[in-house]
């Protein structure tokens, strides 16, 4: 059984940043990334399955992103799995989710892959879109926000729990093939060894462009996407009231605050 | 004549709240578009929301008759797949909700339509729908548009529109939804572990941490400061997920929403909008972060940028 990873290197916005000469999205220079959290919890369920049944589940991590993104995939190596898949090729640049998870799909199908464990939301833009997409164009069973997993290698169904908003629970079973998304607090994802970080730079990351996977330049970036950015705006300041001054002095006018409003309950 | 679909949703026998904020969006926007505005219900017993959905500037209410009682993600994406082809609406909008992310991306790919998730706010300009959402953890607005897609369905995020609260006169129709295999099967609820100590819902003072308290053991301080101000404490997500406090201090969509709370005090929370879904109501919102651009501060109406290491032990000195 053959449990495919998709995970998603995410952008994080330095402090100070400026919009590229389109204004369709933020200068790349301005932009530091990181493993996406969510994909850490799928990949760790991913390798405790493997843990609990032994070589039988293979675990295979793969990325859609440029060169930079395969720090992601040494991360999950760093932990476990022998090989991983990054897809690339600069046609997919500002591809939308819809058109991620056909590249995801793709891969899906050519790793003859029996399951996707992908993230329920990416964090830096939280479009929680992409894994439920990826079961409709396997025409697969499809599970999102899931916070349990119970699996029998070969079974022709799983157990798994949905969180559901209010902290409220739901148990379904689910026919294989499927794609789940991962919810947090799943498990507790492990820290790589640095025995294990040393071992990962050696393990191979086979690299795809979307042709190779038999997808044409129309079906990738913005042509095949089923949303264009128009522009990206920064959002009307709130109305805060900035308390300024040392820290000993923003506490005591916080202090004063907290006291009124207090005194008003 | 173009339409506005709108699909409701309910859990247990209870229509979801989002639905009727949908509506409201679809209301508002039918002038514009110059369309009707046509409300669908999944449900085993989808006739018994009609009243509720029955709302003014609602054109017609459609009732989708489901095989089972609980969500199941492929009845309704082929629900409303067959109920799009049949009344080809310009636009589909769905609430931003955990059974939605179940099931909407795929009904958007397998139905060939424009989607975007977790919008709020919705406008046509010349004739072209335009959806506003949320980029780089919310510090960042994107404007989408989706040219060349006769439909296009959105999830609308949660407390953004306005309810409908006249009822209205709408036409009542029955949809047959196709037969299909459906891949998933409910076995139980599970209820949220009940009890605690404290029922945060109704403090009306609350100072909540977040991931910014950085380790397990710094929680004791917050929790003395909390005591000693009178508040009664509340956490992130991640601090309940790493068990530092107990789920039942948890706010937020998947935690609890302060109904009843009138001050409060966010120290290292950056403001994810499922952290916001269960405080933004809040009149006094206090928030502490490093991050100047953290989008805690968009909702707060205090801000102080600091160390909230350095707040609390201030802090400490004018509550003892
Ligand atoms: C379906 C679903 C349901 C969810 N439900 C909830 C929910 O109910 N409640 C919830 O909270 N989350 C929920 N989440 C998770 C949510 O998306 C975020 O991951 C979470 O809210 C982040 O918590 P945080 O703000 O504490 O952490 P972070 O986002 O990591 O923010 C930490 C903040 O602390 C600041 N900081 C760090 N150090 C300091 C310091 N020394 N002094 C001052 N500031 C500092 C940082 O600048 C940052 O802004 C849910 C997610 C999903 C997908
Ligand atoms: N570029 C990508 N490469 C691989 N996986 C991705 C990528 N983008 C999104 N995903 C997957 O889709 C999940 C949800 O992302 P999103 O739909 O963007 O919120 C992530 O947690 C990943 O599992």
């Amino acid at each position: 059984m053959k449990i495919l990873v998709p995970v998603k290197q995410v952008a994080v916005l330095d402090e100070d940043f400026e919009l590229r000469d389109d204004g369709k999205d933020v200068d790349v220079d301005f932009l530091d990334y990181e493993l996406n959290e969510w994909d850490d919890f799928a990949w760790e369920a991913a390798l405790q399955l493997q843990e609990q049944h032994g070589d039988v589940i293979e675990i295979v991590p793969m990325t859609v992103g440029p060169e930079e993104a395969s720090d992601s995939l040494l991360k999950c190596l760093g932990k476990g799995g022998e090989r991983a898949i990054r897809v690339w090729h600069e046609s997919l640049q500002d591809s939308d989710p819809a058109v991620i998870a056909r590249v995801i799909a793709k891969v899906a199908q050519r790793e003859q892959a029996d399951m996707v464990f992908a993230g329920t939301l990416a964090s830096d833009h939280g479009y929680s879109q992409t894994g439920v997409s990826v079961a409709a164009e396997l025409n697969w069973a499809k599970a999102a926000v899931v916070s349990k997993v119970n699996i029998s290698p070969n079974a022709s169904c799983i157990q798994v729990n949905r969180e559901l908003e209010g902290g409220l629970e739901e148990s379904i079973e689910v026919q294989c093939p499927a794609v789940l998304t991962i919810q947090l607090g799943i498990n507790e994802p492990r820290y790589a060894s640095l025995r294990g970080i040393k071992q990962a730079k050696a393990k191979p990351i086979e690299v795809l462009s979307h042709t190779d996977l038999g997808l044409q330049d129309s079906d990738v970036g913005i042509a095949g996407s089923r949303s264009r950015v128009r522009r990206m705006v920064m959002p009307a300041k709130g109305q805060a009231e900035l308390i300024e001054g040392s820290v000993v002095e923003q506490a005591a006018r916080l202090a004063d605050i907290v006291k009124q409003l207090r005194g008003g309950v | 004549m173009n339409s506005i679909l709108v699909i409701a949703e309910q859990r247990r026998g209870e229509l979801m709240p989002s639905s009727l904020e949908c509506i409201g969006a679809a209301v508002e926007l039918k002038s514009s578009n110059n369309s009707t505005v046509i409300v669908a219900i999944i449900a085993a017993n989808a006739s018994e929301f009609v009243s509720q959905l029955s709302l003014e500037g609602v054109d017609e209410v459609i009732t989708i008759v489901s095989p089972v009682a609980h969500f199941q993600a492929d009845f309704s994406e082929a629900a409303a797949l067959s109920l799009i082809n049949d009344r080809q609406p310009s636009l589909v909008l769905a609430p931003h909700s955990v059974d939605a992310w179940g099931y909407i991306p795929a009904l958007a790919t397998t139905g060939n339509y424009g989607i975007a998730s977790d919008v709020f706010a919705i406008r046509y300009e010349d004739g072209n729908l335009i959806a506003t959402r949320a980029a780089y953890a919310e510090k960042l607005h994107q404007e989408l548009e989706f040219p060349s897609y006769a439909t296009t369905v959105l999830t609308v995020r949660g407390n953004t529109f306005k309810v409908i609260e006249q009822s209205g006169n709408p036409v009542v129709s029955d949809f047959a939804a196709p037969a299909v295999d459906l891949r998933t099967k409910h076995i139980e609820y599970i209820e949220p572990e009940g009890g605690g100590e404290v029922d945060i819902t109704q403090a009306e003072l609350m100072l909540s941490i977040g991931r910014g308290i950085a380790e397990e053991d710094n929680v004791e301080q917050f929790a003395e400061l909390a005591d000693n101000m009178g508040f009664t404490l509340g956490c992130s997500r991640p601090i309940a997920d790493n068990g530092w406090l107990p789920k039942y201090r948890q706010v937020g969509q998947s935690g609890k929403t302060v109904a009843n709370c009138q001050v409060y005090i966010a120290m290292g929370i950056s403001g994810s909008v499922q952290h916001m879904a269960g405080m933004k109501h809040v009149a006094n919102i206090i928030a502490v972060n490093t991050d100047p651009e953290a989008s805690i501060f968009s909702i707060a109406r205090y801000g102080v940028v600091a160390d909230i290491f350095d707040i609390a032990e201030e802090l400490e000195t004018h509550f003892e």
